[in-house]
């Protein structure tokens, strides 16, 4: 069961525990009235990371060796300096933290946006871009999905093997790696565009998938929830299979059990909310075949509730979940998301939610 | 030499009082500034070293925008602000 819940928000980080019978409460908060971008617990140290996206003064990185009690900033993830080129790009927000496994000691991984892919080896104290990925021929042509400029969002590393990860971009498709970032491959086969005109529908390149999560016990099978379908690879994101059409941001895909995930649709691209203001989870446990909606003590109509692609979490087991919405209501399951119980109805906008074991 | 005063929501980061320097462009003014309090560099300045978007600096009651190069010429008694934008929200 989960120990502890991350919640980084438009005006800060919460950090939850766990009550008796399904609750949880504010055990403490950090960086009040600074949005947080992403949170990032590192189980090798026990290290907390909080990525700060502040309007005016840009992107900051702070971190905890005491649970939250005190946070020291440390370096954040910065292109480097290109001299006479107008448009050379700064580091706006920080989308992705993720620390690798056993195998590589101290090393934790960074994706921002404009979309870059940055390594820190000394728990941040200085970060590198990863060189292979900005030299990916199609890189120049990626752009915005919902922002000005393309963001990595997720980085999906191998559980026994941290030389192996999948990399997701908006709108830029998914990369993979299987030595550590020193080259790169397309993994975006199968993967389709709407938005696009019909012949360019299948370009790995322009893909726009909103969150990709990897099932730790059976790494080979990763999910994603696109900008216009959800799509299943069995066989490590060498290919996707489409299983169904609908959109949203967020998917948690089981860490036991391979044919089980966990969606928050919305209705569509031009119309983000609850389809038919009908709020739902979306679980499929036979490999995305068939879902079922679970409404189970959640709002009923109208609710306009819209859950961000990193607002929802589960935990190590499978069994206790957590997701946010962008108007500032948190919801917990303890039992596999069939039932839903309202942890806060007050929060700020919700941008990131981990659950800690 | 001119003074340089930064916004109290830096006050973390920055100088809280007004810091004199001595320099002829409003670049150098604050190169000196960085080099003295080195994490205050990137809340003013992003990776390629221009302006933020959001934060606007005051040079005798001149507004210089982000994404300025601050090559401004600053005189001897200038007076120079550093603050958020309201742009910024």
């Amino acid at each position: 069961m989960a120990s502890r819940m991350l919640v980084g928000s438009r005006k800060g980080l919460f950090i939850l525990e766990p009550e008796k019978q399904g609750a949880w409460r504010i055990a403490r908060q950090a960086f009040l009235g600074q949005p947080v971008s992403m949170v990032l617990h590192d189980p090798r140290d026990g290290a907390l990371y909080a990525a700060l996206n502040l309007g005016h003064f840009g992107a900051k990185l702070h971190r905890s060796d005491d649970s939250g009690a005190s946070w020291t900033e440390v370096a954040v993830p910065a292109f480097p300096k290109v001299e006479g080129k107008d448009d050379a790009p700064s580091v706006g927000m920080v989308w992705a933290l993720e620390a690798a496994g056993s195998d590589m000691p101290g090393v934790i991984w960074a994706g921002t946006m404009p979309a870059g892919l940055f390594r820190s080896t000394d728990k941040g104290a200085t970060w590198t871009l990863n060189p292979a990925f900005e030299a990916i021929p199609s890189k120049p042509k990626w752009f915005g999905g919902g922002n000005d400029a393309p963001g990595l969002h997720s980085i999906a590393i191998h559980p026994t093997d941290s030389r192996r990860m999948v990399v997701g971009v908006s709108c830029g498709g998914a990369w993979g790696t299987e030595d550590a970032g020193a080259s790169w491959a397309g993994a975006g086969k199968g993967m389709w565009a709407a938005y696009m005109p019909p012949e360019e529908r299948d370009n790995p390149s322009i893909q726009d998938p909103h969150r990709i999560v990897r099932c730790r016990d059976h790494p080979e099978t990763l999910w994603i929830q696109h900008h216009n379908a959800q799509f299943r690879s069995t066989d490590g994101a060498g290919e996707w299979s489409t299983i169904s059409e609908t959109f949203g941001f967020a998917v948690a895909a089981h860490p036991r059990d391979a044919k089980t995930a966990w969606f928050v649709p919305a209705q569509k691209d031009e119309m983000r909310i609850p389809a038919d203001g009908d709020f739902c989870v979306l679980k499929t446990e036979d490999g995305g075949r068939s879902f079922r909606r679970i409404t189970a003590g959640l709002p009923a109509a109208p609710c306009f509730d819209l859950v961000y692609r990193h607002a929802l979490d589960v935990d190590g087991e499978g069994r206790d979940l957590a997701f946010g919405s962008t108007t500032g209501n948190l919801w917990a399951s303890g039992d596999g998301g069939e039932n839903w119980r309202v942890v806060s109805h007050h929060m700020p906008p919700i941008y990131c939610l981990k659950l800690l074991q | 030499m001119p003074s340089v005063q930064f916004t109290a929501h830096l006050r973390k980061v920055a100088p809280t009082e007004p810091v004199t320097v001595a320099g002829a462009t409003l670049r150098l003014a604050l190169d000196e500034i960085f080099a003295r309090h080195p994490q205050v560099r990137s809340y003013i300045l992003d990776d390629q070293a221009r302006l933020r978007k959001h934060v606007v600096i005051f040079v005798d009651g001149e507004r210089v925008q982000g994404g300025s190069d601050l090559a401004l010429n600053v005189s001897p008694d200038s007076q120079i602000y550093v603050l958020q934008a309201l742009s910024g929200g």
